[in-house]
């Protein structure tokens, strides 16, 4: 039973005051700029833009700064915003093999045509403090010397390449190259479609998937994955709009893309391939779309005859518990007032020990009186 | 495509070119661009600017099922000149204000009767792909060259 109590608004526009005095800490130090979390905080915009689902760093910079670099938070306020904008139509599927290539590596192909392209990554760093970071002012602008000769746009997807061979468990379009489900528009059912546990994971929590891949590889999965390759850049988006009827180019979008590659499938009839595992992700963000990639193909077992025995194979539990705005929703939720459930409990708890309190004394009273036979006995 | 007074002036594959510059650029650059080409017409909106969402979609294995990776925010505008040439213009972003000038933009470049326009969008495109091209440099410098180590004893 609910019972409405009214009370508290002095009390919740008060906070709402503190926090945002909270938020902007000491006000001798200089406020920072969205275009400033934007720039130089881009793997954190990234982050909000994936679990947020909505591909826009400006936004995603606004709601870092609004929720104080909380990135759970943040990716609230893009859902939030989210259903507050019209639905204007669903984009020509992205194509990665023209993306404009800023890092390309694999870790199964050493001379794979078109090359290993470390572009800008920490993996080979030292994991030591650069001090001069702090100090602000007076450093010189960081910059690469740019080789004389670009890239050659054209890269293959290194899975393509083993494909053709034959090696490579095919991705191929079902039959009629259906339109997506929609999981913002309609409810899951299970078992899951791949379509729906890709969508699902695209917008799932980075933590969450990160563990689950990492359960996988220590062998709560049974997956031995390869990256076959991780690629970084800009691929461009295109719409058909009904009124056009032709395909608009409508800017550049920055993706990250993991193809895994696992062991063996193959049957009695069918050769040995090497099964895959996607992950794609906005902005840059390499983990995460490891970690899907991995969750990906951990989910595939039904697909591949495999038995669903743990829980990155599972379906409804990795759909169910990924999404990090409903998961913190529902565990956030319990320090809201639950002044009258708790009531109840408390005084079902008082009235059991009552019981058994009462029933104690009752058992103690009848042991200390004396019975007919001790009587006789004395 | 035809005009309202039924001149061929562009075919599909130029305009898609020109859209896609117009949605790459700034809301600055196309004010730049539009300052430089003269008079802004006047125009009559059909569809207000407006910003919403489009879902984004990808493939499996890039070449796999579709599915839905996420949304991202669009803003779209269409525009009508005198002459009844109609403009549109889609971009990612949210910028408003960009969308109605890339509309009224695509318009005047169907009439194909403004070549300073014509030639600061050629410009933007050159910018663009000078951008691309020094981001492709940039990695290529990030390239391995992988080298062997000469072992054992001959």
């Amino acid at each position: 039973m609910y019972v409405a109590v009214k009370g508290g608004e002095a009390a919740i526009l008060a906070t709402h005051d503190l926090v945002a005095e909270t938020r902007r800490g000491d006000p001798a130090v200089p406020e920072i700029g969205t275009e400033q979390i934007r720039e130089q905080l881009g793997l954190a915009v990234a982050r909000v833009m994936n679990e947020g689902s909505l591909a826009d760093s400006d936004l995603a910079a606004l709601a870092l700064k609004q929720a104080q670099g909380d990135a759970i938070e943040a990716a609230f306020l893009m859902r939030a915003y989210r259903t507050t904008l019209p639905r204007l139509g669903s984009s020509l599927p992205v194509d990665t093999s023209a993306m404009t290539v800023r890092r390309r590596v694999s870790a199964t192909y050493k001379d794979l045509p078109g090359g290993q392209i470390l572009g800008p990554t920490y993996d080979y760093t030292h994991r030591l403090f650069e001090f001069d970071l702090a100090g602000g002012e007076g450093r010189a602008p960081a910059n690469v010397t740019p080789a004389e000769q670009p890239l050659d746009p054209r890269m293959p997807r290194v899975p393509d390449l083993l494909g053709d061979e034959g090696l490579m468990e095919p991705e191929t379009p079902p039959n009629g190259d259906p339109k997506p489900f929609d999981l913002t528009r309609d409810p899951v059912e299970f078992p899951a479609e791949r379509d729906v546990r890709l969508q699902a994971l695209a917008r799932g929590d980075e933590g969450f998937l990160l563990g689950l891949a990492y359960s996988v590889q220590r062998g709560f999965g049974g997956n031995h994955p390869f990256a076959g390759e991780i690629r970084l850049g800009e691929v461009a988006v295109e719409i058909v709009p009904e009124e056009l009827g032709f395909a608009v180019d409508v800017g550049d979008l920055t993706l990250t893309e993991c193809q895994m590659v696992n062991q063996f499938k193959g049957s009695k009839d069918v050769a040995p391939q090497f099964t895959r595992g996607y992950g794609l992700a906005f902005g840059h963000a390499e983990r995460k779309a490891m970690a899907m990639s991995i969750v990906d193909r951990a989910l595939k077992g039904r697909e591949l005859g495999e038995a669903a025995t743990y829980p990155a194979q599972q379906d409804e539990f990795v759909l169910y518990h990924s999404d990090n705005v409903e998961a913190a929703g529902f565990v956030e939720h319990l320090k809201l007032p639950h002044y009258v459930d708790f009531q109840g409990e408390l005084e079902l708890l008082r009235r059991l020990r009552k019981e058994l309190e009462a029933r104690i004394r009752r058992e103690q009273d009848e042991a200390s009186r004396p019975t007919a036979n001790a009587k006789a006995g004395d | 495509m035809a005009t309202a007074d039924g001149r061929e002036t562009m075919n599909t594959t130029t305009r898609q070119a020109w859209m896609g510059v117009l949605a790459r650029a700034t809301r600055g650059e196309l004010e730049a661009l539009v300052a430089r080409a003269g008079v802004m017409p006047g125009y009559s909106v059909l569809k207000p600017a407006e910003t919403g969402t489009i879902m984004v979609e990808a493939r499996a294995g890039g070449t796999g099922r579709r599915f839905n990776l996420g949304e991202a925010t669009l803003s779209r505008c269409v525009v009508r000149l005198a002459d009844g040439t109609i403009g549109f213009a889609y971009a990612l972003g949210t910028d408003r204000v960009k969308a109605t000038l890339s509309a009224v933009i695509d318009a005047m470049l169907q009439q194909g009767a403004n070549p300073v326009l014509a030639e600061g969008v050629a410009e933007l495109r050159r910018r663009q792909d000078d951008a691309r091209t020094l981001a492709l440099r940039k990695a290529a410098a990030t390239k391995v060259d992988f080298f062997t180590m000469v072992r054992g004893h001959d």
